[in-house]
């Protein structure tokens, strides 16, 4: 198929497409009218049940904790399909990195940001299930934060954050802890995933019951597997790369 | 203007397959597939939306203040995260792909494999 015929198709298509699209949507419900009752229901409950005053966070770990489940091995997967790709060419001899970062300027608001990320994806996490935040947006704000390493140091210093035997096991960790707290419900005879620990103190870092280590268990995850992504891609592809512009 | 939110999410989506079908180039063609689906997500949190409410946060608010729908929320960073994972497939495998047939076009490959 030329590409002229393939524009000409996904034309006429798209036309179909739009009007569909359209058609749907003047349908929808009023923007702001909908009033789905599950949404309104756990904005009331989960404050109730649980005392954490994040209910998005409440939602995620808790009242669709098995849905998180399965977005945390999808993750995984990805991860271990990315590895089996990128390990498996023969790309003959590594390159010798290179480790000069000619510029202070990078260098000084490099080293800073890396620690002002790093606090920040705590902070998010920390306080997910009391303020905006959670373990998805921490976990990716402190895998960038350790990934800023490489920009504002050297590889040499990046080295050991990017290293197999350091982030498997903690994404193995991050992913089985969550299955492992679920389990635990289980084991007391309840079902999977089961919500186990009392509320606690209304709005504070104590409240949420199982929420805390759901929570601490995929930034864990989210952190280790983002860190894995990028080693394979900095091994794979940037420093044979950067090697052969310097030949 | 109460659909507005609605077609505009439409034309994301249409705007991204546009994007995939004349890409030029694998790295082009995934971000474009990143945008189609990031048309999910206006579509969910223009859905969630409630008239007046307020975010689904309840530190330092009254407990039954009008809030969205925190349900859509929650699918939404579902969908960010699958999105990101799905992403770094798609460029491993372009990456693969380059290194087997020395060019990154979808023509080209399409050409080579006859």
């Amino acid at each position: 198929m030329t590409r002229t015929v393939r524009i000409g198709l996904f034309s006429a298509a798209a036309v179909v497409l739009a009007i569909l699209l359209c058609w749907t949507a003047v349908d929808l419900p009023d923007f702001g009218n909908y009033r789905g009752p599950y949404g309104g229901l756990l904005n009331h409950v989960a404050p109730a049940e649980r005392h954490v005053t994040e209910v998005v966070t409440a939602t995620v770990f808790d009242y669709r904790g098995f849905d998180t489940l399965g977005e945390e091995l999808i993750l995984f997967t990805a991860v271990a399909g990315v590895v089996l790709l990128l390990e498996q060419g023969e790309r003959g001899e590594r390159p010798e990195p290179s480790e000069s970062i000619g510029s202070d300027a990078v260098r000084v608001l490099g080293a800073l940001a890396v620690g002002a990320a790093v606090l920040v994806g705590l902070w998010l996490t920390a306080f997910g299930y009391v303020t905006p935040g959670g373990g998805f947006q921490g976990g990716v704000a402190i895998a960038s934060g350790i990934v800023l390493l490489w920009v504002a140091t050297s590889l040499r210093v990046w080295g050991p954050f990017g290293s197999d035997s350091i982030l498997d096991p903690l994404e193995g960790v991050g992913a089985g802890g969550y299955i492992v707290i679920g389990l635990a419900a289980l084991a007391s005879g309840l079902p999977f995933l089961t919500n186990l620990f009392g509320p606690g103190r209304y709005g504070t870092l104590q409240s949420g019951g199982s929420i805390p280590f759901l929570n601490w268990a995929a930034a864990l995850e989210v952190t280790a597997a983002l860190l894995i992504l990028f080693s394979k891609f900095l091994e794979e592809y940037v420093v044979p790369l950067a090697a052969g512009d310097e030949r | 203007m109460s659909v507005l939110p609605y077609l505009v999410a439409a034309w994301i989506c249409l705007v991204g397959l546009y994007g995939i079908v004349t890409s030029r180039h694998l790295v082009h063609l995934a971000l474009c597939l990143t945008i189609t689906q990031s048309s999910t997500y206006v579509l969910l949190l223009a859905i969630g939306y409630v008239k007046g409410g307020g975010p689904p946060i309840f530190k330092g608010v009254k407990l039954g203040t009008t809030a969205v729908d925190p349900v859509v929320q929650a699918l939404t960073l579902t969908d960010i995260v699958v999105s990101v994972a799905v992403l770094a497939l798609i460029l491993a495998l372009a990456l693969d792909v380059h290194e087997r047939a020395g060019t990154m076009d979808p023509d080209e490959i399409a050409e080579l494999k006859g």
